[in-house]
């Protein structure tokens, strides 16, 4: 493996090291959104994520989604099971070639987090074995052929989105964010509304552990933005500084929205601001200037607030508000690429509607939005419904209202009753 | 001998806790406790959902006095107690057989 840039591979390493922090955040995040009883089940679906995406990953998927394409930009073929040909392979442009084995670990982190947020949206409800059978599953089904699609670049001829369309994308904001806003809602519509949905508030059992959360998620999110630059370079500070800027901006925008529409302003509020700023930045984080980072932010924080509460509306129980944060902040995104996105700080990026004055962009980013998640809602529907209809994809009623943990892992959270716990 | 239940608000305990103890009384239980009465709970808005809080943390005190006690220390905690708006609690009485301090065996008022 000669010529590899030893700068851009160190961060790429470091990238993927940040990114799987992410996932054991998410646990943590959304561990203390739920109720105490079924905390360790939440957490627990985020492992099962971890475990189940990097075994199919070296075995299959890595190839299906960064194999050479198989001629019509929708799927990768199977020149790496089993990560074959990936040992001693480079990646990357002259100059800045990294090794392939830094992009499979670094990628396969994403994969790992984009279905673990999924959970977020079935809480204290789902069968676990059914949910660790749906992670191989859904990964297989949804997340390889998009993430093929707008991820794979391979000099025009890879995935449809990235080489055909020439939609922007640069960190996930269609095979991450919209992926599982979209997934989140066939999922929370498939398993049905937990007992006592709108009559009990369900508050969240523990903010500090949601903070605690947040702040991971925060952190690895340097590396899932920064990192997509794929080396140690001008374009990954853009992405950095953009990161942290529309991140900051939500957390605050998401507050001031809450402190007029209920006079409050909460700690969750906060958490959920600062995620929905990192969603919204994602797609755009190296297309935009920090001033447009700003305004994605604020604008992010807002519209993902008003729309966690559509759910009580539509009656769906998306628990822990992934489509309201994740969907509508991937879409913020995507769009403001589309309007504000600029050649001056990334000459592979694009010219936005208030820009050139040209909305060809925009119609681009439009066609990667209504595919992504049209195609993910109804693939994640479709194979929600067969475990339900097979396997079942909900605990019994006794088993919800008693919690997750006792029932269904044999362990409690907060073991801490000292007549109870010897 | 009576045991005097009070239900009161969270807030209002240290105040009541002065009073007793600058009124003589030698022993208190204070359990947390939660429910409703007339008012029936309240709303609330959380993450953009209105819910009835139907079951409202308070606080239980439970005092036990000599029978000549009875209606001075009612008084005290009754008027610690209210603030004058609605859920400020409840307080009720009950008789008591008899008191028995364990280390001492003593019995009745004597273990008060």
């Amino acid at each position: 493996m000669s010529g590899i840039n030893t700068g851009d591979t160190a961060w790429v390493l470091m990238s993927g090291a940040l990114v799987l922090f992410m996932t054991p955040g998410l646990a943590i995040f959304y561990g203390g959104m739920v109720r105490a009883k079924s905390t360790l089940n939440m957490m627990m679906m985020s492992f099962a994520a971890i475990g189940v995406t990097t075994i199919i990953w070296v075995l299959y998927v890595y190839s299906i989604i960064f194999g050479k394409d198989s001629g019509n930009g929708l799927i990768g073929n199977l020149d790496h099971l089993g990560l074959n040909n990936t040992i001693d392979q480079v990646v990357g442009s002259e100059g800045h070639t990294i090794p392939t084995l830094a992009f499979v670990m670094f990628q396969l982190t994403f994969a790992i987090v984009t279905v673990a947020l999924l959970s977020g949206a079935i809480a204290d409800r789902a069968k676990y074995s059914s949910w660790v059978i749906f992670v191989g599953v859904w990964i297989t089904l949804v997340y390889a052929p998009i993430a093929h699609w707008a991820f794979a670049s391979q000099g025009g001829s890879g995935g449809w989105i990235i080489d055909k369309l020439g939609a922007l994308d640069f960190a996930g904001g269609t095979v991450v964010e919209i992926n599982s806003g979209a997934a989140a809602l066939a999922l929370a519509i498939v398993l049905g509304r937990r007992e006592g949905f709108k009559r009990d508030p369900m508050r969240p059992h523990n903010m500090p552990l949601v903070l605690l959360g947040a702040g991971m998620l925060w952190f690895g999110w340097f590396g899932f933005n920064a990192g997509s630059a794929l080396g140690a370079s001008g374009l990954a500070a853009t992405a950095m500084i953009n990161t942290q800027v529309a991140t900051a901006g939500a957390a605050m925008s998401w507050l001031v929205y809450e402190k007029i529409k209920g006079g409050k302003a909460t700690t969750l509020g906060v958490a959920s601001g600062a995620i929905a700023g990192a969603v919204a930045i994602t797609p755009a984080c190296g297309y935009v200037t920090p001033l447009g980072a700003l305004a994605i932010g604020l604008v992010g924080g807002v519209a993902s607030a008003w729309a966690v509460s559509r759910k009580y509306k539509f009656n769906y129980d998306d628990s822990l508000d992934v489509v309201g944060v994740h969907g509508i902040g991937g879409i913020v995104g995507m769009l403001a690429i589309g309007l504000i996105g600029t050649t001056a700080v990334n000459e592979l990026g694009g010219n936005g509607l208030f820009v050139s004055g040209s909305p060809s962009l925009l119609t681009k980013q439009v066609i990667a939005i209504l595919a992504t998640a049209a195609y993910s809602f109804t693939a994640t529907f479709i194979i929600a419904k067969i475990i339900q209809k097979t396997i079942g994809f909900r605990v019994r009623r006794d088993v919800e209202l008693e919690g997750l943990d006792t029932t269904t892992h044999a362990e409690s959270a907060y073991d801490i009753n000292p007549f109870t716990s010897r | 001998m009576k045991l005097i239940t009070a239900i009161v608000k969270p807030a209002r305990v240290d105040d009541i806790k002065v009073a007793l103890q600058s009124n003589g009384i030698q022993g208190m239980t204070v359990s947390e406790a939660s429910g409703f009465g007339r008012q029936k709970g309240h709303t609330e808005i959380y993450r953009g959902a209105e819910y009835i809080v139907d079951l409202i943390p308070k606080v239980r005190i439970e005092v036990l006095v000599d029978d000549a006690d009875l209606n001075r220390i009612l008084d005290l905690i009754v008027n610690t107690a209210n603030s004058g708006a609605i859920g400020d609690g409840k307080v009720w009485v009950t008789p008591v057989e008899t008191v028995v301090r364990v280390r001492t065996n003593e019995r009745g008022s004597d273990a008060l």
